[in-house]
């Protein structure tokens, strides 16, 4: 029975538990509710997630339980020697899933019977023929290891799939009863009901949380891995980027650190005045008709996709910057790729992050703080200048790190607009990339997951992490520190 | 409509230094404060008292214009310093802030250290010379805001890391430091303890000596207690105003009377 009509089987167990729950406990109380300990609700909703919450956890674990298994079983099964040079098990076992999957697919649209399907003694170019017919096979002949381990695949699995059913069905109709026989009028449902809400919100929590744990540890392990085969004193003394495929590359970060930094600065350069001072407009100078529609226009930069901003790059502002700085002008340029095309284009990115937040933050100054200052006989801009913007200022600077920090993570930008050359050069007008940009073309590549080149992108990542993570930790702090001053 | 005799002729012989005539105040549509007609006394305290609500702020800010900062307020009427209308088109309501010192409800010192919340308004003014200079100017007015002793160790540190009423007469040496002629202090006391506020008005007597002090408080004994004149106000009308003792023991009007036996609120 397909998965999907299981759960709706039980979700329709859970929901006649809960009528009859609600009613039963209704009827022991005499059909008045002020009877029960809890209302009428809670005793249906007790039987509903008896049914459902048992049941359903055996389904998750007998499904991700169930392949591994029967996987490893069909594995063991298979004959010494099956696994040719130059080829692995798990390249076999993927062959034996595709041939279980071809069978079920032919047998399902007619194009083979079932018992010729199960069947130990099938021909097996007979058997290859009517898989191709059946559009299902991509190697040109099945073996005969291969297919009878195909055929105790597919048997395995439907065994376990109908003996799955079978429990789970069990196990719901069992819980239904167990909360049917609870629900009596002092039976403290309610209780139930909540604890089980929480420990639903704790589960979703703990997702969160172990994924989290779970990317950084591939990314730990990796690196590990990474510099267990490469020296880290060559990946942070090196000063030179050139992987090459056929080994004896050279991974030095700096060059790439060095084209993050310097893109990431004029980005910065040109995100932070203008962000502010849009910001400062926004919330000290602009009528509230002019505030009502520019604060959302800005904001809108915030939700185009960097891709665009990428395009925008590559055929508008390069283009542009080659006609002033190019060959034809000033001559400092030679291609339309360069660390000031994507800089700028990453600054215009970022100009509604700094002054969305720094517009938040200047509005959260009191305005006891902007009348004293009036009050003393201070002009509107003395008072912006010396007593709202010092009081906003590690606000702004909180929302600058976090700025910097999505500079340093932008990859799109940078792998349209920047060019990729490792190179260090003071030059903005050189083409450079960026850590992020060649964590892409490194596993893009054809290269072996397990070789150092590719492997890099691990470590790559892991150095973005920890100083994205420390700007990000760092900001907090002060964004912190500030809102404790007016509370 | 207010239409006693002139208040200016009761307040006989003595210096008046600030004179408003048929004071209209307007927020939007509504009529905040109706035809005032007041004349303030040099170097005395005048408090204003009234019901929530009644305008007595409204007009306090007419004084130093910062009606001016809030867009949808619009005053008319006549209100002269010295003689000068305020409301001149050549006066900058900026100076005019140096002039007229205020204090507000609540203790609003700058997240600046406390030498720095008071140097603020000499120095946007350029009243000093050099750091000597300003050096004195932070200490004479923390003496005359009598918390010079209680500062004068930590004078870096943060104003905002002082006791309510610590920093109440932080901000009043802030406003006395540019040196000005009027001080104009709305509900001083409101968000201090008894002890502080017992402090913050001997200050207020203190200060009347140099200064022309307008308080604004709902407190009737605190009016009685630090106040040579008193004005009521009521709904926007100035009902009635006078020495602070004749106010209290022998009012005139009916409306102040229920209201300083406590009978309207
Ligand atoms: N900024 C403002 N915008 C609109 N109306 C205001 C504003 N400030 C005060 N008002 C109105 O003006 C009237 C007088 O207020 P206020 O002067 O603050 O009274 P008081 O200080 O005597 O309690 C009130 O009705 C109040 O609602
Ligand atoms: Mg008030």
């Amino acid at each position: 029975m397909p998965v999907f009509w299981l759960v709706m089987i039980v979700l329709a167990i859970a929901i006649g538990g809960y009528i009859l729950g609600r009613g039963r406990a209704l009827a022991g109380a005499g059909g008045d509710s002020r009877h029960l300990h809890s209302l009428p609700n809670y005793y249906g909703s007790n039987v509903a997630i008896k049914a459902v919450a048992p049941a359903f956890l055996l389904m998750i674990v007998w499904l991700i339980a169930q392949p591994i298994f029967v996987s490893s079983q069909v594995a063991g099964d298979l004959p010494d020697g099956i696994v040719a040079d130059g080829s692995s098990m798990s390249l076999v076992m993927a062959e034996v899933r595709r041939t279980a999957e071809g069978i079920n697919a032919a047998v399902a649209s007619g194009a083979m019977s079932p018992e010729m399907a199960s069947s130990g003694r099938a021909d097996i170019s007979d058997f290859t023929t009517r898989l191709q017919d059946a559009g299902q096979i991509v190697t040109a002949t099945i073996t005969q290891p291969i297919l009878n381990a195909a055929q105790s695949y597919r048997a395995m699995n439907a065994t376990g799939n109908l003996l799955m059913t079978g429990l789970v069905l069990l196990l719901a109709l069992g819980g239904t009863v167990w909360g049917l026989r609870e629900s009596y009028p002092e039976f403290r449902a309610r209780n139930v009901v909540e604890a089980s809400v929480r420990a639903l919100l704790i589960a979703a929590a703990s997702i969160a949380i172990l994924t989290t744990i779970g990317i950084v540890l591939s990314l730990i392990f990796n690196t590990i891995e990474f510099f267990r085969i490469y020296p880290a004193s060559d990946f942070f003394g090196s000063m030179t980027w050139s992987p090459s495929f056929q080994g004896n590359s050279q991974l030095g970060i700096w060059p790439l650190l060095w084209g993050t930094l310097y893109i990431s600065i004029i980005a910065l350069l040109v995100a932070v005045p203008i962000g502010l001072f849009a910001a400062i407009y926004l919330s000290e100078y602009a009528s509230k008709n002019v505030r009502a529609f520019a604060k959302p226009a800005i904001e809108v930069l915030a939700g185009i996709p960097t891709i665009v901003y990428g395009l925008f790059a590559l055929l508008t502002v390069g283009p542009l910057l080659m006609g002033v700085f190019g060959n034809d002008g000033l001559g400092w340029m030679q291609s339309g790729t360069a660390v000031m095309t994507a800089g700028l284009v990453m600054g215009i990115m970022l100009i509604p992050f700094v002054s969305s937040l720094s517009d938040d933050i200047i509005n959260a100054v009191p305005q006891a703080m902007r009348d004293g200052s009036y009050g003393l006989g201070a002009t509107k801009s003395e008072t912006i200048r010396q007593v709202v913007l010092p009081a906003a200022l590690p606000g702004i600077v909180g929302a600058i790190l976090l700025a910097a920090s999505r500079a340093i993570g932008e990859t799109m930008i940078v792998v349209l607009g920047a060019g990729a050359a490792a190179r260090l050069s003071l030059n903005p007008f050189d083409a450079m990339t960026t850590v992020t940009a060649k964590i892409v073309s490194q596993l893009t590549g054809d290269s072996d997951f397990a070789s150092p080149e590719a492997l890099v992108a691990f470590a790559l990542g892991m150095t973005l992490f920890i100083i994205t993570l420390g700007l990000n930790v760092f900001a907090l702090y002060i964004v912190r520190k500030y809102r404790e001053q007016y509370e | 409509m207010y239409d006693a005799p002139n208040p200016a002729t009761e307040v006989g012989q003595q210096d008046i230094k600030i004179t408003a005539k048929d004071v209209q105040v307007y927020y939007a549509d509504t009529h905040a404060i109706k035809n005032v007609n007041v004349d303030i006394v040099d170097r005395a305290v005048t408090a204003f008292i009234g019901p929530s609500g009644c305008g007595k702020s409204t007009f306090l800010r007419c004084i130093n214009r910062m009606n001016d900062t809030i867009d949808i307020c619009r005053v008319e009427g006549d209100i002269r310093i010295d003689g000068d209308d305020i409301y001149d088109k050549r006066v900058d309501p900026v100076q005019l802030r140096a002039k007229v010192g205020m204090v507000f409800q609540k203790p609003n010192p700058f997240p600046k250290s406390i030498y720095d919340n008071v140097a603020y308004g000499p120095r946007i003014h350029g009243l000093a010379k050099n750091k000597a200079d300003l050096d004195i100017i932070v200490e004479r007015a923390l003496r005359r805001a009598a918390i010079w002793d209680e500062v004068k160790d930590r004078l870096t540190a943060p104003g905002t890391g002082l006791s309510g009423g610590q920093q109440q007469r932080l901000c009043i040496a802030r406003a006395i430091a540019t040196e000005p002629e009027v001080l104009l202090m709305d509900e001083p006391c409101s968000a201090l303890d008894p002890i502080a506020t017992a402090q913050v008005e001997e200050l207020i007597d203190e200060l009347r000596r140099d200064y022309t002090v307008v308080i604004v408080t709902h407190s009737m004994q605190q009016a009685a207690r630090v106040s040579q004149k008193t004005a009521f106000f009521h709904l926007g009308d100035l009902v009635e105003y006078g020495d602070t003792e004749q106010i209290f023991t022998n009012p005139k009007d009916e409306r102040t009377e229920r209201y300083v036996t406590g009978r309207i609120g």
